[in-house]
């Protein structure tokens, strides 16, 4: 359980950053370290270089940008979890960030980590997915983003060009009368997620859905948009028996990770579940009522 | 590479190879074995300190990123020399602890809950020391232990290093 050797470089600015990691193909940027240390203690990962983000002032911040909120890369979880603006703006995230880990793990954690790691189980990818964040990263030779969706490729797998830096993330922020419902199942409650569901609702004054963003995690290889249950639900009341046939339609042949902590049968019929649930909750939060006790 | 951080309350300088944790500096280099080293990989919570007043696992760190910032382990927590802080007390009268090997994870996590939370449910102490696994107690008594300390920091002036 020890890592194997490495250079160590703390980068004093993005540019610097960019610059170290173009120079080492085999690199690797820590931000929390959360997962990425025990993975080099495991040695699954050996990196010759590990560039040090930490203290780059410029990537860590939590500032309204715009229609959205936007989170610098190293931004702690513990940090983001006690932010008045994204209690506000971003009630979903907050929503999610007390699941991420336990405190002494999102005391280290970071969002823009949490995003760049892509574990199918993150909490913080279930979110941008589901609100269609946008990340944004910058290289030595290019910058540019990435939206959420087309973010994650796989199991730890990123669209992230080789060499890019992934630098914030913009959640765009819904206005009116919004509600969030965000479930998961885990062996114990600081653990990896074996499903996760996310639902964020806008209800018009009729309580009927103007908008609705549905998306499930830990299912499959990275977190998936329910687009059909969407369609089917938006325009109407979410009354129980739609949400129901709805979730089901579109959960119905998901691919499901199959392995020693759930089947994929057991992800599949959770999924269904939490997901009537987040749904449930999110409708019932933007009427202001008590989410239902389940 | 070389690093100065402040451990305890005071300054020290050490050589590491960046491979190094902190918990196997702190362990190895500084001779401060109250950091225990269970799983290394991130589980157990064996080995947390408060890092810049925080709860972190020493093993999901390396001690060159450690550099100009304040560790404080279980030998920093007591107000003296063969004393003990109050919530190591209250760890003794409910007997928090039979084994031991997380009781100074435990009790860091618990200094570290109450210097940012004097009152505490009993849900958000669980939901605190969820990251720290106990084989032995069943985390009842440990529950009691933090809920008891809660009660008599409330109760008086807190002392200057409890922190």
């Amino acid at each position: 359980m020890k890592a194997a050797p490495f250079e160590y470089s703390r980068a004093a600015s993005i540019e610097e950053a960019c610059a170290l990691l173009a120079g080492d193909e085999s690199a690797r940027v820590i931000a929390g370290g959360q997962t990425l240390v025990a993975m080099m203690a495991m040695r699954l990962a050996r990196p010759s270089l590990l560039i040090d983000i930490n203290r780059i002032a410029a990537l860590s911040y939590i500032r309204a940008d715009g229609d959205a909120i936007a989170i610098g890369a190293t931004t702690r979880q513990c940090v983001a979890e006690r932010d008045p603006l994204i209690a506000t703006k971003l009630p979903l995230l907050a929503r999610a960030i007390p699941r991420i880990g336990h405190a002494a793990t999102r005391a280290r954690g970071t969002i823009g980590g949490s995003l760049a790691n892509a574990d199918p189980a993150a909490e913080c990818a279930l979110v941008a997915v589901t609100l269609d964040a946008v990340l944004s990263f910058q290289s030595h030779s290019e910058s540019g983003e990435i939206a959420a969706r087309d973010f994650f490729n796989g199991p730890m797998i990123t669209a992230l060009p080789a060499g890019a830096l992934l630098t914030g993330v913009r959640f765009p922020v819904w206005s009116g009368k919004v509600g969030t419902g965000f479930h998961e199942v885990n062996a114990r409650r600081s653990d990896f997620a074996f499903v996760s569901a996310a639902a964020q609702v806008e209800l018009g004054g009729d309580g009927v859905a103007r908008r609705i963003a549905i998306a499930v995690g830990a299912v499959g290889d990275f977190p998936v948009r329910l687009t059909s249950a969407e369609q089917a639900l938006t325009g109407t009341a979410l009354e129980s028996a739609k949400v129901e046939a709805a979730v089901r339609e579109a959960l119905a042949n998901i691919d499901a990770l199959d392995d020693l902590h759930a089947s994929a049968q057991y992800r599949r019929r959770v999924a269904v579940d939490l997901t009537i649930r987040a749904i449930t909750d999110a409708r019932a939060d933007a009427l202001g009522e008590k989410p239902h006790a389940h | 590479m070389r690093i100065e951080l402040d451990i305890n309350g005071e300054l020290r300088a050490v050589e590491v190879e960046p491979r190094t944790t902190l918990l196997d500096c702190l362990r190895d280099q500084m001779q401060l074995t109250g950091a225990h080293a269970g799983c290394e990989h991130g589980v157990c919570g064996a080995c947390t300190v408060l890092f810049d007043g925080a709860a972190v696992r020493s093993c999901l760190m390396f001690a060159v990123q450690a550099q100009g910032s304040a560790v404080r382990t279980i030998e920093g927590v007591t107000p003296g020399p063969g004393e003990m802080s109050m919530i190591q007390d209250a760890f003794c009268e409910t007997h928090g602890m039979q084994c031991g090997y997380c009781t100074p994870a435990m009790v860091l996590v618990a200094h570290a809950l109450l210097a940012d939370n004097p009152e505490p449910t009993r849900e958000e102490i669980i939901d605190a020391i969820s990251g720290n696994i106990c084989r032995c107690t069943g985390y009842a008594q440990i529950v009691e232990a933090i809920a008891l300390a809660a009660e008599r920091m409330r109760g008086v002036n807190r002392p200057v290093n409890l922190k």
